[in-house]
């Protein structure tokens, strides 16, 4: 194919020039445009482009550190922040514990408090009326001897108001009334 | 080598087309009383303007690849001259650029290192190559600089110099032994494998990369000129009917100026791609 189109060209080209055959001028001027182009790319415009390529590339990585630093940053905080949320778990659960204990400490001591109280109105509910009884033995002592002594000065129509003679009388009745207690108690 | 095939794939189609253009130019188009002119392969070598049979003639040609070269300088210039990290709209344009080139190219085939080493002839191949095809399509200029041997010739030289260069400086020794002699291969079979090695890899290379651009450049300015003076002479020196073929021919004109642009970008990253391909072999440890 391409020996046709050659031949074709050159065949045709007997009036005209031949388009395969170069002019010197043409190489000349060719040669003058590729190395203008050629210094202007490889001084100018290749250098600028690597030296840009190069700072995106480093604009990228140092994006890319700042956005590590940033991650690392943000995951100590959350580690801190569990870290503490952590800490006040166990905190508020100890202080929930001690105020348990606290709590039940308290109700032993009232309980404590009370039974004693309790014990101690007892204990001087039972001393009062010890003493009430022997308060009222002793009045009952007295005011049965008084009846008595009144009953037997009625009887025997002499007053043994006399201290003396009322105390012989009465010990004299009790000692009889021991005495026949005792013979009915040989009897039996 | 897959890239390699793919761009490949497209030449004999091209060629085909190129076939039928060369012949249209043997067929006489013109004829003196219709007024119709046709393309002809004369547009390619216009009368000369300054320093007339000189070494250093300038002609139209060569003045719409100086406004090639001036648009390629101010673009790239504009575009680098304050870069920043975060680039602007125009810079990110002349970037994407520049990454095609870098990435798709020489990164691609050659590596970080190697990459780096041919970058400049790389990206200077492509863009003076595209800005080159692209003034066949810009209004006023419409002639590819590309379109006349000597930018392809001079562009080819540079990548055949490169490949050796780049295979002779890898192993100085054996680059030659290594591209004429292929290890694994019975001595017997040399002789016929070494000429053949030869002619694909130290002939036919730089000819099909002159070649395939500049025939490309022709035929895509052949089109445009056949198109839009078969509409200027529809519309113009005719009537009635036959202007409506003239809307045809002007619609497929425009066509075909899509096309062309399409063609200069493919063209350019075709001859890149290729360059890359060649140091590649050259660099390559075993063929």
């Amino acid at each position: 194919m391409l020996h046709a189109v050659l031949s074709a060209a050159t065949e045709g080209a007997e009036a005209s020039p031949s388009p395969v055959i170069p002019e010197l001028y043409d190489i000349i001027w060719s040669s003058v445009c590729f190395v203008i182009i050629l210094i202007f790319f490889w001084k100018y415009v290749l250098p600028r482009v690597q030296k840009l390529l190069d700072e995106r590339g480093e604009a990228i990585e140092g994006n890319i550190a700042k956005a590590d630093e940033a991650q690392r940053k943000a995951e100590a905080a959350l580690e801190e922040y569990t870290a503490q949320l952590a800490d006040a778990r166990t905190e508020a659960g100890r202080i929930r514990e001690t105020a348990r204990d606290d709590g039940k400490k308290i109700v032993a001591e009232a309980k404590d408090a009370a039974t004693a109280e309790a014990a101690r109105v007892t204990a001087s509910a039972q001393a009062q009326i010890e003493a009430e009884r022997q308060t009222a033995l002793v009045t009952l002592r007295t005011e049965v001897g008084t009846l008595a002594i009144d009953l037997a000065s009625g009887v025997i129509g002499e007053s043994l108001s006399d201290d003396a003679k009322a105390t012989a009388v009465v010990d004299r009745f009790l000692a009889d009334l021991e005495a026949s207690e005792a013979a009915a108690g040989g009897k039996k | 080598m897959f890239v390699a095939a793919r761009a490949e794939l497209h030449a004999p189609k091209q060629e085909k087309a190129l076939l039928a253009n060369a012949l249209n130019l043997l067929v006489p188009m013109s004829t003196d009383d219709g007024g119709f002119h046709g393309p002809s392969i004369d547009e390619f070598f216009p009368g000369p303007l300054l320093f007339e049979d000189t070494n250093f003639e300038i002609n139209r040609i060569i003045l719409v690849r100086w406004v090639a070269v001036i648009a390629l300088l101010l673009v790239f210039w504009l575009g680098t001259r304050r870069m920043s990290v975060v680039p602007g709209r125009f810079q990110s344009l002349v970037e994407m650029g520049l990454d095609m080139v870098r990435v798709n190219i020489a990164d691609d085939l050659l590596g970080k290192k190697d990459g780096k080493r041919f970058l400049p002839i790389l990206t200077t191949m492509f863009f003076m190559i595209l800005f080159m095809n692209l003034t066949g399509v810009i209004p006023f200029l419409n002639i590819a600089g590309t379109s006349v041997i000597g930018v392809p010739l001079v562009l080819a030289i540079v990548a055949y110099i490169t490949f050796i260069y780049a295979g002779v400086k890898k192993s100085p020794k054996n680059f030659f032994k290594n591209s004429l002699f292929p290890s694994g291969v019975p001595w017997p079979v040399y002789i016929i494998v070494t000429p053949i090695e030869f002619i694909s890899t130290f002939v036919i290379r730089p000819i099909t990369l002159t070649l395939r651009l500049m025939m490309n450049m022709i035929v895509g300015h052949l089109l445009l000129v056949l198109f839009f003076a078969a509409t200027q002479f529809f519309v113009v020196q005719m009537s009635g009917w036959w202007t409506l073929l003239g809307v045809g021919t002007l619609a497929f004109g425009f066509a075909f100026t899509l096309f062309e642009i399409l063609v200069a970008v493919l063209q350019a990253y075709v001859f890149a791609l290729l360059t890359a391909v060649y140091i590649q072999l050259a660099v390559a440890e075993e063929h």
